[in-house]
């Protein structure tokens, strides 16, 4: 940088000054980079109870031993005009079946709403092993004033999950995804 | 208040360090967990008391033995391989003698199977919301009226007059003595985190994330806890309050409560 | 490398004294000059980040609020920290390098002389947008120094102030850094092989390394807050599929590199002070420089020892406990060649050697509650209370500030040309190091005993402790005056030698005192010089 005004520094001086100034840009790209690797970090250890996994197949050898407990918790996320909640609270299932469960979300206001639920399981141990096929937690959902929805969950618990897991709490947090401006008091 | 504070210094260090509320050190706590945690504090502590001893002591020694002003003439050697290589190789020794049962302790933390009881706890800004996953219950707790009252500035109201100033709620959370309660965490807003010394247990409060830890406690008893991750301006007043009563109790307390819980759901 | 020496010669052969007036201090590019710039400005830093703690702790004295609001006290514990870390001690260092690292390995200035001079100007500017936040509608940042999201994305119009001086501090450092490796790496006399460099420049060389390696991190994570608030990203918002957590990961993978970016070059300066107050070569040198490298290899891979609460699986627990807990060889070793070197030496205890052996006393101590820390289970009680205040002001204060102070005493006859008042120098020793643990040791039960940190008031239980730790500060506070007067003092002093001090290894004790405007135009031959000391 401005290297004819810098005072001569030898050509040793130069190039290795432009090596330093390319490791500080790579490591701010490294910055960045730490974001995808941090998902992919997530995805292997199920570090943060992020769950996005798609099971490949709605098929699996079901182990009829075991029977996990299946929680729901649903939040609103900061006050936001939404009625959410699951239809059961928990339910008993096997380990490599397939079931259902839906939940319910109502729009408060009279204005047409977007909302997306994000998904988190517990304990982290389990995250990898929570597979969807499918869920309203994939899309935005969008509902017109006052309409109230039902939304579907199919998914498995992976056979291979640990031992010691016998409960798996799954919770959505239910965001409108009109950012609340960050601005405003709270 | 000043003075009073001063001549409560001046009572406790007569009282001596075994005075009550002159607490020195971190509780033992009510859970097998909280005493495992108390233990492995005292032992690191013990660890680093022994190896200050040797260090500060040699150190010590020196100051007064190797001084100019007592004509001592300066050695001149400069490295010892022998020295070197024990002073690396034995601090890895004593730190496995630490690891290992902290170790083991977090494997103990970790097993949440098997709960009694869950509660879903989410933090808001300023305020905890208890919600019993199997009862139909469920509440917001926040800083009690004594301490709102007396909590601003020039509030007129002296803080030594306040019970449990700035450490008591409207509704706490109350639990059965010798149940498995397991926490589930999570966050409306920003992060906070929920901590009980005496269970020795804190997790944090994320928005978008469930956590899970869980306790059980073996004395019944009030315990108090603050939140302990900055949330915003009133983080300093969003207190913990848990009440571990004998399991008869709690099924009493769970029977007037499942009654107005819908009566305190709607007034939220 | 000779090249290079010799054309950075021609460029100072050109101008032979300093400019007259402001024009000299703000367009110098002379290391002396920078040097002192960097100091003088660090000092008042000091100042400015002393007087919000001692706010903090006049409202800390007693139960109920008397003072302040909690919205400001907020602000007052972020800017505190903002500004001691990236104001205070950290232009410090620099400013201790830019002075010495060149008289120390025989070259006649930095090697990038211009950049030296915009790394520095660049910081009173962004000190200057940081202090102005103050005055803005919302307050000052106070989300914490950690900026944690989303809180801190509830600060008012200050939010892109605190970024964008967040990145000007960054530039300055990341430059400050290529410079000073460049300078190590390329101007260094003929005869001074890197092992043969100075612990100080060691330990400088190292610490410019991790300053290149973690602040662009911090740039990006700050960035990626800056376009989270108001580009529409959501690296960080669970709302859009970000993750608040992950911010905290980036963070501490720049934080904690960062807290030893501020005590490599405090263990550099202590390496120099206890040998030549010993009168007894440094103990282990090579292997002070391995423990050094060490240490910074292995703070990459501690980060989450600072999230042992987040919820994170247990193999990541139990990873970043081992690692935590083996850092504490290679300190071990620092610490145990210390005691090795003063033993059997001739010891004399003038400022700075005070410093520096309260240095080791007190730097250990924050190491042993380090070592506490560790311990996932019990850092899960310690974990965001005044235990961590405690620890590490045991590890910054008696630490790093005071391996400043020693270097500042340690080098102001090289500077000055004259020798300090020496009982106004121990007498500032003795009330510092007297109040710093009055201030911070009682830190530590309160924190046992269950406050957390970062609260504007607690409960009636924590009033004592908290009494005693706000006296102490005042009294630490009112000492640093001390050295204030003992710096306007400085040329009042006996005139001091070339060599200052009775047995100090090092060029830059060859040259005279003061030092001249320029040193080493030719190079020295290390070897020589330093045999002249045998
Ligand atoms: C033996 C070496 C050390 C060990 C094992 C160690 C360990 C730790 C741990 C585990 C924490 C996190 C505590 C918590 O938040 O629960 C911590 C916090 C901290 N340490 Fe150290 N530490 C060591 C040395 C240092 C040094 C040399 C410095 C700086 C000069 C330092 C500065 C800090 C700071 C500033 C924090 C708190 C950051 C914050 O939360 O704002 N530590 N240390
Ligand atoms: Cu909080
Ligand atoms: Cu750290």
């Amino acid at each position: 940088m401005n290297d004819s005004t810098e005072k001569k520094p030898g050509n040793d001086s130069r190039s290795l000054t432009g090596k330093l100034l390319l490791l500080a840009a790579a490591m701010f790209g490294f910055g960045y980079l730490l974001v995808p690797l941090y998902d992919v970090f997530c995805e292997i250890t199920g570090f943060g109870g992020r769950t996005n996994t798609v099971a490949e197949s709605s098929q699996e050898n079901p182990d009829f031993s075991r029977s996990i407990r299946v929680e729901f918790v649903t939040t609103v996320n900061e006050y936001a005009p939404w009625e959410f909640s699951a239809d059961r609270d928990s339910m008993e299932v096997t380990p490599g079946k397939m079931y259902y469960a839906t939940f319910t979300a109502r729009n408060l206001t009279d204005d047409k709403k977007v909302a997306q639920a994000v998904p988190s399981v517990a304990p982290v141990s389990a995250s990898g092993h929570f597979k969807k096929i499918e869920c309203f937690c994939f899309t935005n959902q969008e509902f017109r004033a006052n309409e109230e929805r039902a939304m579907p969950l199919q998914f498995i618990v992976d056979p291979e999950l640990p031992e010691f897991v016998d409960t798996i709490t799954l919770q959505y947090t239910f965001y409108d995804t009109v950012r609340v401006s960050a601005n405003d008091e709270s | 208040m000043i003075r009073k504070s001063l001549f409560s210094l001046l009572g406790t260090l007569w009282a001596g360090a075994a005075s009550a509320d002159w607490a020195l050190n971190m509780p033992r706590g009510v859970t097998e967990l909280s005493a495992e945690t108390y233990e492995l504090h005292m032992m690191v502590f013990w660890w680093c008391v022994g190896i200050g001893v040797v260090v500060f002591g040699a150190m010590i020694i020196s100051l007064f033995m190797h001084r100019k002003s007592k004509g001592v003439e300066p050695a001149t050697f400069s490295h010892s391989t022998t020295a070197e290589v024990i002073w690396t190789a034995l601090p890895v020794v004593i730190l496995l003698a630490m690891a290992l049962p902290a170790a083991e302790t977090m494997i103990k933390l970790e097993d949440s199977r098997d709960p009694d009881i869950s509660v879903v706890i989410t933090a808001y800004q300023w305020k905890w919301h208890y919600k019993y996953q199997d009862e139909d219950i469920a509440f917001y707790s926040s800083l009690d009226r004594g301490s709102v009252e007396a909590r601003p500035k020039n509030s007129g109201i002296d803080p030594f007059d306040v019970e449990n100033f700035l450490l008591e709620v409207d509704r706490p959370l109350v639990v059965p003595k010798g149940a498995k309660v397991r926490l589930l965490i999570t966050s409306s807003d920003v992060v906070h985190s929920w901590w009980v010394p005496d269970l020795a247990i804190k997790k944090d409060a994320v928005p978008g994330i469930i956590n899970e830890t869980w306790f059980r406690a073996e004395q019944t008893g009030t315990f108090r806890g603050q939140c302990t991750e900055l949330c915003g301006k009133d983080h300093g007043y969003m207190p913990i309050v848990v009440e571990v009563v004998e399991p008869d109790a709690y099924l009493a307390w769970v029977e007037t409560h499942q009654q107005d819980g819908e009566r305190v759901a709607a007034s939220q | 490398m000779t090249t290079a020496v010799a054309e950075a010669q021609d460029a100072h052969d050109e101008h032979h004294g300093p400019e007259k007036g402001f024009r000299r201090w703000l367009f110098t590019t002379n290391h002396k000059d920078i040097g002192t710039l960097y100091l003088i400005f660090s000092l008042i830093m000091f100042f400015i980040g002393g007087t919000m703690a001692l706010v903090i702790r006049s409202e800390l004295m007693q139960p109920g609020l008397q003072f302040v609001h909690p919205e400001f006290f907020n602000s007052m514990t972020t800017m505190h920290a903002l500004i001691m870390v990236f104001g205070a001690v950290m232009p410090a260092f620099v400013g201790l390098a830019n002075w010495m690292i060149p008289m120390m390995i025989g070259a006649p200035d930095m090697a990038l002389p211009r950049m030296n001079n915009w790394s520095f100007w660049i910081l009173p500017v962004a000190f200057g947008i940081l202090l102005s936040t103050l005055f803005m509608e919302g307050g000052a940042p106070a989300g914490g120094w950690t900026m944690y999201p989303p809180l801190i994305l509830q600060t008012g119009d200050a939010f892109p102030f605190l970024i964008f001086s967040v990145h000007l501090m960054g530039i300055s450092s990341i430059m400050g850094a290529i410079n000073i490796i460049v300078t190590i790496l390329n101007m260094r006399a003929p005869d001074m092989w890197l092992l043969k460099m100075p612990i100080f420049v060691w330990t400088w060389l190292i610490t410019a390394y991790l300053l290149i390696a973690v602040m662009p991190v911090l740039a990006g994570a700050v960035t990626m807050l800056l376009t989270d608030q108001f580009f529409g990203t959501s690296f960080f918002l669970a709302a859009g599929g970000g993750d608040p957590v992950m911010f905290q990961h980036i963070f501490w993978f720049f934080g904690h590199p960062e807290v030893y970016i501020m005590i490599l070059p405090a263990f550099g300066v202590v390496s120099e002070i206890i040998p030549t107050f010993s009168r007894k070569p440094l103990f282990g040198h090579d292997s002070m420089v391995y423990a050094a490298s060490c240490i910074a290899f292995l703070s990459f891979i501690v980060w989450a020892h600072h999230m042992f609460t987040v919820g994170m699986p247990l193999s990541g627990q139990l990873f970043f406990m081992f690692a935590t807990m083996l850092i504490a060889v290679p300190t071990g070793v620092k610490v145990f060649n210390w005691v090795a070197t003063m033993w059997r030496g001739s010891m004399t205890f003038e400022t700075p050697m005070l410093f520096a052996l309260a240095f080791v006393f007190l730097f250990t101590i924050g190491g042993f509650s380090g070592l506490m820390l560790a311990i996932a289970p019990a850092d899960i009680q310690y974990h965001d209370t005044y235990f961590v205040v405690a620890h590490f002001h045991y590890v910054l204060v008696p630490g790093s500030i005071f391996a400043i102070m020693a270097a500042a005493y340690y080098w102001l006859p090289k500077w000055t040309g004259h020798m300090y008042n020496e009982s106004l120098g121990k007498l500032h020793f003795w009330l510092s190091t007297i109040f710093v643990n009055v201030t911070f040791f009682p830190m530590h039960f309160l924190g046992l005993a269950g406050m957390p940190r970062r609260i504007p008031d607690y409960s009636t239980q924590f009033a004592d402790f908290n009494l005693i730790a706000s006296i102490g500060a005042l009294g630490f506070g009112i000492s640093q005056l001390v050295f204030v007067y003992v710096l306007l003092t400085a040329k009042k002093g006996a005139t001091a030698t070339d060599r200052v001090w009775e047995a100090p290894k090092g060029l830059e004790w060859t040259v005279p005192s003061p030092a001249p405007y320029h040193t080493f135009d030719t190079p020295p031959k290390a070897r020589i010089a330093e045999e002249a000391f045998e």
